[in-house]
């Protein structure tokens, strides 16, 4: 693991230049809860969950928009830096010279996103706890869970990002995450689509997150979130292996 | 310090006594059907500068990555200071320093930051990471531009900078490929300059070059590569004076055909190679073999007599130009 930690280190080395760029990724839940949770959520009033328990729109869309800010944060680097990295800067040239190996290479880059999708949330749950969104203690956990939200991502992010061949390439992953943020019960829940096609909601990794997310935050919380987190773990898992492996491939020719 | 050298003058002679860091045995390297590396046997002994010479696509690039622990062996044997890339990549690597072809370094970071984070890649600890980007910096030249990006900088300090972060976990082994490509006269001889300080001070340096002044001026051994193939080894001195005459005649001419001319000059040196523009006579003495080119009634443009090179010696060897 200590050369995993040299690369989270050269990351940080690196940001400490382009600490703007790394608000960004931030930004843009922040945005929604405002035009949506806050701007919308006023005509549409308070919402039922499945629990019984009543809540208002934006504390409904909040725990979404933080499992969205931990997507977001990993998916950044994961995928464009990832790239950059891997085909224009060699940067993984450079470190497979060293003792370094994909392995670590794999495992560094995902522990960096981790960091910057766990700064990402950290910033987020401060501001749902100011407007009042937060409504559990077990929001402690919700961090944390998020980590869980940022691993599987950051995992898929490298894998797809193997397979890009030039930037053109990312409109896919891009044209992949706009469905994934509308419509993984984020906005609206999940017993709104017709039972015949929830199970291709409960394809996506955001979705399992936001329930986890929204569990944590308005204090529903059940076994059936283990459930949750378990999916989380092992498609993470399995993205994580096959990064590395597709790592080893492109670059030990 | 031993002097390599002076102990490998005899072609084909191994020098005894001395450590071998890098042996490969019948190396292959392929990519699908494509024979990159065509089973070469190599020894590289500690302290030498050893140069792999050849045009581009002899498979040199290959090899060196195989070196480096960066791609896989195909076939033969590989032992790199006495272990096997495939078990002890990582073990390898770390006391080896590459300085790549192609431009690796970290444009996100400082000149000084690329040093320091390239020398926490080998776990160097932070402090020592710091003094030795100092230091480094000075050998490079470099220290008044230790807050610059790297973008700003030239081709020869990049490739400085590349060759003082390769040498940050004070590798045993020196790999560069192709070290001066690109760069113009005066950069070159800069680092030539730096690469012989490295290997007085007991580095052993391993080079390959498509240019036959680099390999002359740099290498201690040599091995000339062509088609995945190893076509000779020696000393620079011992191939020429193996494979080619001491002195060539070089014949120019205004005409599109030359073989004619080649034709009337046949038989007064050892051989005669026809280029586009020009003839070249094998010869022992230059003054006198111009001579006789005259008495047999050729005019050239202009003539003009040298030493041979390893230029000559590839173009023996195979019938082809280092530089196409």
């Amino acid at each position: 693991m200590s050369l995993a930690a040299v690369v989270v280190e050269r990351n940080v080395v690196t940001y400490r230049r382009q600490w703007i760029a790394f608000l960004t990724g931030f930004l843009e839940p922040v945005f929604y809860l405002f035009s949506l949770g806050l701007g919308l959520g006023a005509l549409i009033g308070d919402i039922t969950l499945p629990g019984g328990q009543v809540v208002s729109y934006p504390q409904y869309v909040a725990p979404a928009m933080l499992a969205m800010a931990a997507m977001n944060g990993a998916v950044f680097d994961a995928t464009y830096n990832m790239f950059f990295k891997l085909k224009h800067a060699h940067t993984f040239d450079a470190m497979l010279a060293t003792p370094i190996g994909p392995r670590d290479i794999a495992l560094g880059e995902m522990a960096w996103s981790l960091v910057r999708s766990g700064i990402y949330v950290t910033g987020f749950l401060l501001i749902s706890l100011a407007m009042g969104l937060v409504r559990s203690w077990w929001a402690l956990l919700a961090v944390p869970a998020a980590t869980l939200i940022g691993f599987v991502f950051s995992g898929l992010g490298m894998a797809a990002t193997s397979w890009v061949r030039n930037y053109v390439d990312f409109d896919y992953i891009q044209m992949a995450l706009v469905p994934l943020t509308l419509l993984s019960a984020t906005f609206f829940p999940i017993e709104a689509y017709p039972a015949q096609v929830r199970w291709l909601v409960e394809l996506s990794p955001l979705y399992h997150g936001v329930v986890i997310e929204r569990g944590l935050m308005l204090g529903d919380v059940g076994p059936g979130l283990l459930v949750h987190a378990a999916v989380l773990v092992v498609v993470g898992s399995i993205a994580l292996w096959v990064a590395r492996r597709r790592l080893a491939h492109l670059l030990l020719k | 310090m031993s002097n390599p050298a002076s102990t490998t003058h005899t072609p084909g002679v191994l020098p005894t006594g001395t450590e071998v860091l890098i042996e490969a045995v019948g190396l292959r390297k392929t990519f699908g059907d494509f024979v990159a590396v065509d089973g070469i046997d190599v020894q590289v002994h500690r302290g030498e500068a050893f140069g792999f010479l050849g045009p581009n696509g002899a498979g040199k690039s290959s090899t060196m990555r195989m070196i480096g622990c960066v791609s896989p062996v195909s076939g033969g044997s590989l032992r790199i200071l006495g272990m096997d890339p495939a078990l002890d990549g990582a073990r390898i690597r770390a006391r080896l320093g590459v300085v790549p072809q192609q431009d690796s370094l970290d444009g996100e970071l400082t000149v000084r930051d690329n040093l320091y984070v390239y020398g926490r890649y080998f776990g160097i600890p932070r402090a020592e990471c710091r003094r030795m980007a100092t230091e480094l910096l000075e050998f490079a030249n470099l220290t008044d531009r230790a807050d610059s990006l790297v973008d700003p900088l030239s081709g020869g300090m990049k490739r400085r900078l590349t060759i003082a972060r390769a040498l940050i976990n004070s590798p045993e082994i020196l790999l560069l490929d192709e070290p001066t490509t690109g760069l113009d006269p005066q950069a070159r001889h800069v680092l030539w300059d730096r690469l012989f300080r490295l290997k007085r001070s007991g580095v052993t340096l391993v080079l390959t070059t498509h240019y036959m002044d680099e390999a002359e001026q740099l290498c201690d051994r040599l091995v000339v590569m062509d088609k995945g193939r190893i076509a000779a080894e020696g000393s620079p001195r011992s191939l020429i004076e193996q494979w080619s005459t001491r002195e060539v005649l070089e014949l120019r001419f205004d005409e599109d055909d030359l073989s004619p001319h080649a034709r009337r000059v046949e038989g007064i040196g050892e051989r005669v190679e026809v280029l586009p523009d020009r003839l070249l006579l094998y010869v022992d003495d230059g003054e006198a073999a111009g001579r006789a080119v005259h008495e047999r009634g050729v005019r050239p443009l202009s003539s003009l007599v040298r030493r041979s090179t390893l230029e000559d010696v590839f173009l023996r060897l195979t019938g082809r130009s280092l530089v196409d």
